[in-house]
């Protein structure tokens, strides 16, 4: 028996063509312009009617183009196993000789009904059901809420003690989605000195990064409003990096770049090295902000993870205006730069 | 009048009743009862089912459950070879439900996939199932419906062979599952938004034996290599038969019996090592068919699986250990022959960690190879023009290989007999037929999005494309694992054969095969059974994130269905 098996099969490599001849012989139903005719098929899953005879086993109008996997044309088809397999060199080859490729599709897979249950059940019975089945297996929606900072920012020197949020919400499916960003700064007992939210719609553009571009307001310091075009993601390394460019309303140009990395050293211990980078390319005197880069911000923080949604931390970072900005800065008389220790919070839901 | 305490908590509940809110009833304090652990028996030609709300509680954990017939896991089914079954389900949700009848044969419009088979079964509705018998062996049944299999919609199938069977002497079902107190849909937004919500086991700076450089290269690709199961211990308790670790489930023997377990792995998304230390066990069935006998200590059982094995213990009690793969926690139940006494559990083994064979690199056993195509992760030339490699596909693996001989991730390095996929014989030999189709299935996903698909396209995103099989076409499947999850993967309605190097007429019979992380599996279908069936990853999660095709079979032999 396992004899006669080889046999056959070493039979069906000697001859290229086999595979071809076997389909065409097994195809026991009508050729593909009658099928049609006989109305078994919506019109839009008719195979081509002016394909070459060597095509007429390909069928499937989903993977009948020849050219996009590579894959050779009709005539071809008994190569395929053998040759192509062959060169990929695999440790196990489990590859069939003489079978036909995944395009060729017998005629006979392509006859009706198009949906089996609704011969049974009904269409509209069906209906329903099949728009929710899609809708659960891929089309999900969902969101979430990140305050990744709520700090208080205690000086170390004369300075001022103040307060951060940072914040970020998103609703979406997997490629498109809605999401908001805030933050903003202020001195305890002092005015708010600077706040921001952004409406940005955010489209993956990758397996790791999302597009994302939409409008900045800021109520504070000066009620500006802003273009913003960013992109957010996952780095290699996994550092976690946020970078947008900012069109003022003024015409103004800025930009801002954020990377933090996430180191665990246990389970629930996470040490988060973190740095911000403020740009612009021209200065904006009633910001206080020169051209080049204006700020730069380095910070670590230990958070601890009570649960995964509520982790405290403390930490420090180092502010300082830098170039022209930090000059603006020496000129008022104020310190361009400062150590901060910080005890916030990073939490989600 | 005074308000009492109880008076207030009732009308409140009234008035959000009142208020409509899409309540489902058992938050809405209507009278709900705990679910009794483990399962009754139905059997003949007319079986009722009801599927109800719950509640369940397990070892300090409680919430709601979904149980059919009061009990979590539902009735074991018991049917004969060769009978004639009428399943009549009715659904007391407020939603609607459905149940699959998994690794049966019967006619695809009663295998019970809303939107696949059949419109469903809303709520309030009694929907009868009825098809002929045409095999026996050990299976199971769940819901097909959203998530509802997690919260406890599932339980046994025994179909009793026509001829007697007189290999064993006592016989008992070993269905592992999860309880979790958490509402499925909200595991399944946690690991949407990433977090790595449920691990607790990554890797870190005082966890975890890899050196520095290769701890780079994991986060060069965006990879953690202790992702090793989706939803751990941190929220299921691992059941077998219903019973938590902490429920002392016994299975009594006499020395001297003959004991056959039809381990069934009933479970969302934990696979289980399961053993039973100190005694071996004889695999008799694989999936519900028999195999030859392969004795080993210790078995990889995937999700949706099922095993059946024979023990011979000596006296005494026996535990009976289902280990998460991840070790996260574990299922436990004593065999044992004195009533009463509980057998001791062993220790947890430690978590394993992913090695570059998972990634789909050979292993060349140095860094240099690591180096030489850790920048090649994610090569899209190395995929056929049908696979899309858009946000969804985080990685293509450089180099997959088969991986039939894998006994499943922490199981390779054991130093006792393990079960591997070569191993496993058909009894009785399949008809002998030439392949007239090959094709190629490649399983891909997004870890960090939490995207999962076939040839990177969410079922969504393919209704309108199903996998097209001519009736009777005999084709030959590779499923390519572009991830670094290992992914079950089950196709309804049919049984198909493991290309595993067995003489390929006893090629062995399995309705889900594991597809090992990075490597490939390949199995020989003759599609035989008319119709439109699912085809998806029995991972609950990821097949809910689009891990699941339809494969449609034509035409119908008498012309049309039915």
């Amino acid at each position: 028996m396992i004899r006669a098996s080889f046999l056959v099969g070493a039979m069906l490599v000697v001859s290229p063509l086999n595979a071809q001849d076997h389909a065409s012989h097994k195809e026991a139903t009508p050729p593909a312009m009658d099928h049609c005719a006989m109305g078994h098929l919506p019109p839009e899953q008719c195979p081509p009617i002016d394909e070459p005879e060597g095509d007429a086993t390909t069928a499937d109008p989903t993977t009948a183009d020849p050219t996009t996997d590579g894959m050779p044309d009709g005539m071809d088809h008994g190569n395929h196993g053998t040759i192509d397999h062959a060169e990929h060199g695999e440790v196990t080859d489990k590859s069939a000789n003489a079978a036909a490729p995944e395009t060729a599709v017998p005629l006979r897979a392509l006859e009706g009904p198009r949906h089996a249950a609704d011969a049974v059940w009904g269409s509209e019975q069906m209906a329903s059901a099949r728009s929710q089945l899609a809708r659960e297996h891929g089309r999900m929606a969902t969101g979430m809420v990140l305050v990744e900072r709520l700090e208080a920012r205690l000086a170390t020197d004369s300075g001022e003690d103040g307060y951060l949020w940072d914040a970020q919400a998103w609703y979406g499916g997997d490629i498109n989605r809605f999401v908001l960003k805030t933050e903003g700064e202020g001195e305890f007992g002092g005015a708010l000195e600077h706040a921001e939210v952004q409406a940005l719609y955010s489209r993956a553009i990758g397996p790791f990064f999302d597009l994302q571009t939409g409008v900045r307001f800021d109520p504070e310091p000066d009620n500006r409003s802003h273009l913003a075009i960013g992109i957010q993601g996952l780095a290699p390394y996994m550092f976690h990096i946020d970078g947008a460019m900012f069109i003022s309303d003024k015409g103004d140009l800025t930009a801002r770049v954020e990377a933090e990395y996430d180191q665990r050293i246990t389970q629930r211990l996470i040490l988060q090295p973190r740095i911000e980078v403020e740009l612009s390319a021209q200065d904006i005197p009633e910001r206080e902000v020169g051209a080049g880069i204006s700020n730069v911000e380095p910070g670590l923080r230990l958070r601890y993870e009570i649960a995964k949604e509520f982790a405290p931390y403390v930490g420090v970072e180092y502010e300082a205006k830098v170039g022209d900005t930090a000059e603006l800065a020496r000129l008022r008389g104020e310190d361009p730069d400062a150590i901060k220790a910080l005890i916030g919070l990073r939490a989600w839901f | 009048m005074t308000f009492s305490r109880r008076h207030l908590i009732k009308s409140t509940a009234a008035l959000a009743a009142a208020s409509a809110l899409p309540m489902p009833a058992w938050a809405r304090g209507l009278s709900v009862t705990d679910a009794k652990k483990g399962f009754g028996e139905v059997s003949g030609e007319n079986i009722e089912l009801a599927i109800g709300n719950h509640h369940f509680n397990t070892g300090g954990r409680s919430g709601h459950a979904i149980a059919v017939n009061g009990t979590v896991p539902g009735p074991l089914i018991r049917l004969r070879e060769g009978q004639m079954a009428r399943l009549n389900v009715t659904n007391n949700l407020d939603e609607g439900s459905s149940i699959h009848w998994h690794g049966l044969l019967l006619p695809f419009q009663f295998d019970g996939v809303p939107g696949v088979s059949f419109p469903g079964i809303r709520p309030g509705e009694r929907f009868s199932y009825e098809f002929p018998i045409r095999q026996s062996g050990t299976y199971w049944w769940h819901s097909h419906s959203g998530l509802q299999e997690q919260a406890g919609h599932y339980g046994p199938i025994i179909v009793e062979s026509a001829t007697p069977d007189p290999r064993y002497d006592r016989d008992y079902v070993v269905l592992l599952s999860e309880f979790t107190p958490m509402h499925p849909h909200d595991i399944m937004r946690k690991l949407k938004v990433g977090e790595h919500y449920f691990q607790r086991d990554m890797l870190t700076a005082t966890e975890g034996e890899m050196s520095g450089e290769m701890r780079r290269m994991w986060g060069r690709m965006r990879m953690n290599p202790r992702d090793i199961s989706d939803v751990t211990g941190s929220t299921y308790t691992f059941l077998v038969n219903g019973h938590g670790p902490e429920d002392n489930l016994e299975l009594a023997f006499n020395p001297g019996d003959r004991v056959r377990l039809r381990v069934i792995n009933g479970s969302a998304m934990t696979f289980f090592n399961l053993r039973i230390p100190g005694v071996p066990m004889t695999i008799i069935q694989a999936d519900g068919q028999d195999v030859d006998d392969v004795e080993v200590d210790e078995f990889q059982i995937g999700v949706a699986e099922t095993y059946d094995v024979i023990v011979s213990p000596p006296a005494g009690s026996h535990a009976i250990v289902a280990e998460a793969m991840d070790r996260s926690g574990m299922g436990l139940a004593s065999l044992t022959s004195h009533a009463g006494h509980i057998a001791t559990a062993p220790a947890l083994r430690d978590i394993p960690t992913l090695t570059m064979i998972d990634m789909g690199m050979m292993d060349h056993g140095g860094m240099e190879g690591v180096n030489e195509m850790g920048h090649s992760m994610r090569d899209t030339s190395k995929l056929p023009g049908d696979v899309e490699a858009g946000p969804g596909v985080d990685m293509i693996a450089p180099m997959p290989m088969d991986r039939m001989d894998f006994p499943g991730l922490g199981l390779d390095k054991v130093d006792h007999r393990v079960l591997r996929y070569t191993d496993l014989k058909a009894k009785r030999m399949n008809p002998h037929r030439k392949i007239d189709r090959e094709m190629e299935i490649h399983l891909t996903g997004n870890m960090e999005r939490y995207m999962w698909s076939f040839d990177g396209k969410k079922f969504s995103a393919v209704t309108d494309e199903p996998i097209r099989f001519g009736y009777d076409e005999r084709v030959r499947v590779k499923l390519v694992n572009q991830t670094m999850m290992a992914h079950p993967i089950h196709l309804h309605g049919h049984f198909f054969e493991l290309v595993n190097g067995a003489e390929h007429m006893h090629q062995p019979l399995k309705h889900t095969v594991v597809v090992q992380p990075g490597g490939t599996a390949t199995f020989d279908l003759t599609a035989n059974e008319p119709g439109d069936w699912a085809f998806h990853c029995h991972l609950l999660y990821h097949m809910h994130a689009g891990m699941m095709q339809v494969v449609t079979v034509r035409p119908f032999p008498d012309g049309k269905p039915v």
